[in-house]
């Protein structure tokens, strides 16, 4: 099963990003052989608008069914419900700790965004 | 002639000077409350409002029959209003800046326009003092659309007064672009000075000549002054800290009235005004 994952860096020991759209990466990981692709969110990190749905639109691309981060805003959050993508927020540690948590099930998936948008 | 009134940073009497000024003129003049996410401008001036208009801003509704998700509107549009996620299209209306790109692009004709409301104009006046507001829908973002709209009131043979927004974004370039004067309003406070700089620095871009206003001028320190000595930022008037003045508006009344002495400043304070605007034609 493929799940993202928000990261400081670019590799599974990195810390996870609290944001989201602006994250610095999303990582995209397969939670049976680890195995992940890094996506380097930059664009969206530094774009004007709409961050969240824009990386909300790219984890849906990816077919992740899952997404691990810090906080989500409501824009990011239905845009993640239409790509049925779940939501795990507050989630800590590094990016390999977060997916032990999802894997053991110790995450919760939240039915609503847990931040405000920012203007 | 029009004369926008900023500040940088906010509560330094910006509404205050704007309601004087209108009113101490007193005719030949209106009053554009620019501040549209907070107008009060009313609550001074107390004008009969006559008409209310409503701002309708476009934003895109799409035909998913005859979408096929190529996401071309979605990657035209620089402020993230549309996403696509599979075969779902999602519009987010509070973040369109209305510039009709998407319905542009698409090859299938499937986006087309439909209104959204983002605030109203309400129109009155106080003797011969015209009076327009624009006022944000809460929970609405977009200030610059309505802005603009009140903005289509100025009349050329007019003082038009604008009271814009605090701060440097686009709802406070939106209230001077295009203005003949920038009366800046600042307070002597280390925060004032701070929000007064960058302030100058869009007035500068925008290069329309401008004065300052200190307003609880004895309070702080003389930051604000040597600042605008160095900037050769002229000091047209300074309002003193002062309790009358202070309850006067915390009444919601009009410094001019309740004080009369205070109305040739005011006008003094035009005259300048109408001095360093002219030094530029």
């Amino acid at each position: 099963m493929k799940i993202a994952v928000t990261s400081k860096g670019n590799n599974l020991d990195s810390e996870v990003d609290p944001r989201f759209g602006r994250a610095a990466y999303i990582i995209i990981v397969d939670t049976d052989t680890l195995e992940f692709e890094a996506l380097d969110n930059s664009v969206n990190a530094n774009s004007f608008k709409g961050a969240g749905i824009q990386a909300g639109a790219m984890v849906g691309e990816k077919k992740a069914e899952a997404l691990l981060t810090g906080f989500c805003g409501p824009n990011a959050f239905k845009t993640l419900n239409a790509a049925n993508v779940k939501v795990a927020n507050n989630v800590t540690g590094t990016v390999k700790e977060a997916v032990q948590a999802f894997k053991d099930g110790k995450v919760t998936f939240a039915d609503e965004a847990n931040t405000d948008g920012h203007w | 002639m029009i004369i926008s009134i900023a500040s940088g940073k906010g509560g330094t009497g910006k509404t205050t000077i704007a309601t004087n000024l209108a009113f101490a003129l007193g005719e030949n003049v209106q009053l554009l409350d620019c501040d549209v996410e907070e107008p009060n401008s009313h609550l001074f001036l107390k004008p009969e409002i006559k008409e209310e208009i409503p701002v309708i801003a476009p934003i895109p509704l799409i035909d998913e029959d005859k979408c096929t998700y190529c996401k071309k509107c979605m990657e035209i549009c620089r402020f993230g209003a549309i996403a696509i996620v599979g075969e779902t299209v999602l519009t987010f209306p509070e973040l369109c800046h209305s510039c009709g790109g998407c319905i542009a692009v698409c090859p299938e004709n499937a986006v087309s326009e439909m209104d959204r409301e983002l605030g109203k104009i309400e129109r009155g006046n106080l003797d011969l003092i015209e009076f327009i507001s624009g006022r944000l829908k809460v929970g609405e973002v977009m200030a610059p659309p309505i802005i603009k709209d009140v903005r289509t009131y100025e009349k050329k043979d007019f003082i038009n007064i604008v009271d814009a927004p605090p701060g440097t974004s686009c709802p406070v370039i939106a209230s001077m672009k295009g203005a003949d004067f920038i009366l800046l309003v600042t307070e002597p406070t280390p925060f004032g000075l701070n929000d007064l700089k960058l302030a100058v620095e869009a007035v500068k871009i925008l290069g329309i000549p401008h004065g300052l206003v200190i307003n609880r001028a004895g309070i702080g320190n003389d930051d604000v002054k040597k600042y605008a000595e160095k900037e050769n930022l002229p000091i047209l008037m300074e309002i003193p800290f002062d309790r009358k003045i202070a309850e006067t508006y915390s009444k919601g009344e009009l410094v001019v009235r309740a004080m009369p002495e205070w109305k040739e400043k005011f006008l003094n304070l035009y005259n300048q005004i109408k001095e360093l605007a002219g030094q530029r034609s």
